[in-house]
């Protein structure tokens, strides 16, 4: 459907916030028969969901200090292993107690974990170094658990995938600047297309505020005031992968306590500082952070001390006080679903918030369940049983790889399960590989650009991994902008979005910026910038414009 | 930051220190020849950290890797892609037996003991139309190739019988790894290093226990007997470099490129105390020459022209300086030295029928230099380059030793280095 037409829907619910709880929001409602608008202001799962560890948890990490939260991971954990399989990589993990913890900690935890339905089985410091190599050798206690590996910004594009499939509609780089509001009703929302530069409003029954923690600033639009307690988080990408086990410290939470396998990479993290809700968009990683993620991250995996670091990025937790503490200091652990009607006298406006990535349909299912109860919808909800677009059985498999170019397709199942098989892999055009270091082929790109929602490199990254890899974009930008230019007949915006894709991939190479990443970024600035004079030609051209 | 942490990066075969700079795909002879192999960097650095997320991510297309080593000359980085490449196909190969025709591929000794008993029927039943086509259809070794023809006496005998025991007599003493291409096919490179190992005043003396290197075992995926084998040259070498104080030299640089660098690099052999005592003959003699401890002369009247050829694995020795320098030497030699091109025979690897193809556009750059440098024939420091060239040129292919034992006037050398 044409932007404009689906401006002039009416809707029966509208989402703010394409992270993975408006994402899985939007799917729950439209499986019920709704029709739906989801909007986010720059790409979807930029926000929280797209700036975790990629764990999936199993709630072992909450099983002392709150039981609730972990009881809801577990169950989640279990219903995702079958409703996102394509997104989930089957792990298990390490809890691990170091010389320095206290050993019977190691008790008190894995009671808890039991008390709360989670497996949680105590094994020899010896079997635990077999079975994970890169685990820390001087451990004294282990304790294995289903934690898992999880890509949210798949798992984001697969509940949003499906809520299509089902009629509904999705906008990125659509701003709400405001709601549209009637007699203490909201209804609907004033939206900003960035790509366009176009003021719109849209009518929807009922306005969903997802939107995490800028949820705060949606809420305040309809003159409802919710206190976030933005948390902060830091956290570090290394090359490759060292553990094939997501690996935690057996103690109370703490810094850089958790070491997830990702994909090709692995991620160390994170700190945890309260932040002034101003400074949120604010995502640069200071030296002292950077510190602190490999000091602690090598008690757990000694030879991150010299693995090449690609990568330093941070988000914030959207934590959220509690309603019923009148100072507003208490944090709310769990998950907040308001119903602003009952709470502040506005009617048609429901903000769901708090929780976890791995919480997301459980929020869905509740905020859906609100949304239901205004618009007198009965249908019960199936997200915890249908499996994701992707996930469902007949994904392409090892007989399906042509002999040659296996390595992308390979990667591409991995990526896109089931619906790989949309990608065409028929000629050596399509087969050829964009981004190498991630295997990203042509065929797959194409893909994303037409049926994932991709306006830009950086969308297309979050789609597909390219860029993602060691050389940070060195390689495919430049093939990846090509092929975009191609599509959209327009080679002048493909030029000065690759030179923003190379300044947003700096951006997060900045602060570990030595060694062979330090060598790495030389090299790409040589080439763009010595070689084929990108900055002049970008610099140029907007020069030109302004004229 | 903390102390000594992130000084450098370490990883297996500096896989880490890749920067993506896709050099090494440039230099890549079967990537320059078919787009059926996605070539060094991919098949490497890049897909190295897939396989380690997953080794079901291995690309059975990295089979077509020549393991020639260029991509590691050219790397600025120090990557070792070739290592990467071949520890990955060793990996994805446990548990898996070779086929027939490797296993008899890579047997270059058992095959060469078995052939030289008969060697006149072997001979002439290898060259025979109906055998070639047998070979062809059943075995998958094509049939334009022809086995390098075998020898009715294979080197050590002909060195136990006729040279041996006044090998003692002389001052200076080196150890020889002759390597299954002398031993069974050409005795005669044998007997010309020990005619000019002995000119120079050096006793050439065999080493306790050789095997065959297993260069070809190991492209053909017989790692275990490998690495037996390696063990059992490392001991002999050890006694002779360290016990004897005899350093060991070769005619091979294959052979030579194997004892000293695959054999801790793919088959976990540690040669640490004996690696710098394995070296080229051609850089043994060179570097007694520019010390002044021995002096070359040679015939009046010799002169050719030769086109030197600088096998793959000795450009990633770094040592192709030493054989031309020592070429340079004969002053009735006009060497022509061509450009570095792979010859695309890569051991057994142009024998497989499915590789024939491949293995001469590989070639066909050499081949096309060597025809236009109007030569007489060819000199290179690996056997089978020598039977690639020869198969694909129609010129004769000579070892530098060889060029050098036929030009050397061996009586007065004697004289020069005061040997009786």
């Amino acid at each position: 459907m044409v932007t404009e037409d689906i401006y002039n829907k009416e809707y029966d619910v509208i989402i703010v916030g394409g992270g993975v709880t408006g994402a899985g929001t939007a799917r729950d409602c439209a499986l019920r028969g709704l029709s739906v608008l989801l909007v986010e202001r720059n790409d979807y799962s930029t926000g929280a969901t797209g700036r975790n560890h990629g764990l999936m948890h199993s709630g072992a990490r909450y099983a002392v200090t709150d039981g609730e939260s972990a009881r809801e991971c577990i169950s989640e954990n279990m219903i995702l292993r079958r409703i996102a399989r394509h997104c989930v990589e089957e792990t298990d993990g390490l809890f691990i107690t170091l010389p320095e913890d206290d050993l019977a900690y190691q008790r008190t935890f894995v009671e808890a974990c039991q008390s709360a339905g989670i497996r949680a089985d105590i094994i020899d410091p010896e079997e635990a170094r077999r079975i994970e190599p890169a685990v820390n050798p001087d451990l004294i206690g282990a304790v294995r658990i289903p934690d898992a590996s999880i890509d949210p910004f798949r798992l984001t594009i697969a509940n949003l995938l499906d809520a299509r499939m089902h009629g509904a509609e999705a906008l990125n780089h659509h701003e709400v600047e405001g709601l549209i509001l009637n007699q203490g009703r909201v209804e609907g929302v004033k939206l900003f297309n960035k790509l366009k530069g176009e003021h719109v409003e849209v009518r929807g029954r009922v306005v969903v505020n997802a939107a995490g923690i800028w949820g705060q600033r949606i809420a305040e639009m309809a003159g409802c005031k919710i206190s976030m307690f933005p948390a902060r988080g830091a956290l570090l990408i290394f090359g490759h992968r060292v553990n094939q086990m997501v690996i935690n410290r057996c103690r109370k939470p703490a810094n850089a306590d958790i070491l997830v396998p990702d994909d090709t990479v692995c991620v160390i993290g994170t700190t945890s500082d309260r932040i002034p809700i101003e400074t949120v968009d604010d995502m640069r990683v200071t030296r002292e952070e950077v510190d602190i993620l490999l000091k602690e991250g090598i008690k757990l995996a000694p030879s991150l001390a010299t693995t090449r670091v690609i990568r330093a990025y941070a988000g914030v937790r959207p934590l959220v006080a509690s309603d019923d503490d009148p100072s507003g200091r208490s944090i709310s652990r769990g998950i907040v679903c308001l119903d602003h009607a009952k709470r502040d006298g506005v009617e048609g406006f429901i903000t769901i918030t708090g929780g976890k990535m791995m919480t997301y349909r459980l929020m869905g299912e509740i905020a859906t369940n609100a949304v239901c109860a205004k618009l007198g919808n009965t249908a019960a909800c199936v997200t915890a049983a249908q499996p994701l677009p992707g996930s469902e059985e007949g994904a392409p498999s090892q007989s399906d790889l042509t002999k040659r170019y296996s390595f992308g397709q390979r990667a591409a199942i991995g990526r896109h399960g089931s619906l790989a098989a949309r990608i065409e892999k028929d000629n050596d055009i399509d087969n050829a590989l964009v981004c190498e270091c991630e295997g990203v082929t042509v065929g797959e790109i194409k893909y994303a650009v037409q049926q994932l929602h991709v306006h830009n490199l950086v969308n297309l990254r979050r789609r597909t991994r390219v860029g993602m890899g060691t050389c940070q974009g060195k390689l495919c930008s430049c093939r990846a902008a090509s092929l975009m230019g191609e599509m959209s007949h327009d080679v002048k915006r493909a030029q000065q979005d690759l030179a923003s894709f190379l300044d947003e991939r700096w951006k997060g190479m900045r602060p570990v910026a030595w060694g062979d990443t330090l060598r790495e970024a030389q090299l790409t600035a040589a080439i763009y910038e010595g070689l084929c004079g990108l900055d002049m030609a970008v610099n140029t051209q907007g020069k030109e414009d302004q004229q | 930051m903390a102390e000594r942490m992130q000084l450098c990066n370490i990883s297996v075969n500096n896989f880490e220190q890749c920067t993506k700079c896709s050099i090494c795909t440039t230099v890549c002879p079967v990537a320059a020849v078919t787009t059926d192999y996605p070539g060094p960097k991919q098949a490497g650095p890049d897909g190295e950290r897939y396989r380690l997320k997953d080794p079901a991510y291995y690309d059975k297309m990295l089979k077509l890797c020549l393991n020639c080593k260029r991509c590691e000359v050219a790397c600025p980085s120090d990557v070792h892609i070739a290592d990467i490449i071949q520890r990955a196909r060793m990996s994805a190969s446990e548990g898996k037996r070779a086929s027939l025709r490797d296993t008899m591929l890579a047997n270059t000794d058992l095959l060469g003991t078995m052939a030289n008993l008969v060697a006149p029927v072997a001979n002439a039943t290898l060259g025979l139309k109906p055998t070639k086509l047998v070979m062809d259809s059943i075995m998958a070794i094509d049939k334009h190739r022809t086995f390098p023809a075998y020898s009715r006496q294979k080197f050590t005998t002909w060195f136990k019988r006729n040279a041996a025991k006044e090998q003692d007599a002389y001052a200076h003493h080196v150890s020889y790894f002759h390597g299954c291409y002398v031993n069974y096919n050409f005795p005669k490179l044998g007997q010309d290093l020990v005619k000019l190992m002995n000119a120079i005043g050096y006793g050439v003396h065999l080493l306790d226990k050789e095997q065959c290197c297993g260069v070809a075992l190991i492209a053909n995926g017989l790692y275990k007997q490998a690495r037996r084998q390696g063990q059992t040259n490392i001991t002999s070498i050890r006694k002779s470099v360290n016990d004897d104080h005899r350093q060991v030299i070769t005619t091979s640089s294959s052979c030579t490129f194997n004892l000293r660098d695959e054999y801790p690099a793919m088959l976990d052999i540690d040669n640490k105390d004996v690696r710098d005592g394995i070296s080229l003959a051609t850089r043994f003699i060179y570097n007694l020459v520019d010390d002044g401890k021995v002096k070359l002369v040679f015939k009046q009247d010799y002169k050719r022209r030769l086109a030197y050829h600088t096998a793959c694995h000795m450009q990633r020795m770094g040592w192709q300086l030493f054989s031309i320098e020592l070429l340079r030497m004969i002053p009735g030699l006009d060497l022509v030295e061509l450009e570095q091109n792979c010859c695309g025979i890569s051991g057994t690897y142009g024998f497989k029928k499915e590789n024939y193809e491949r293995s001469q556009a590989i070639g066909s750059i050499l081949f096309k230099d060597i025809a236009d440098a109007q030569v007489e024939a060819v000199t290179t420091d690996c056997e089978t380059c020598k039977w690639q060239i020869e198969m694909s040129t129609g010129l004769p292919v000579e070892n530098p030793i060889s060029v050098l034992a036929d030009a050397l006037d061996v009586e007065a050398t004697r004289q020069a280095n005061n040997i009786n």
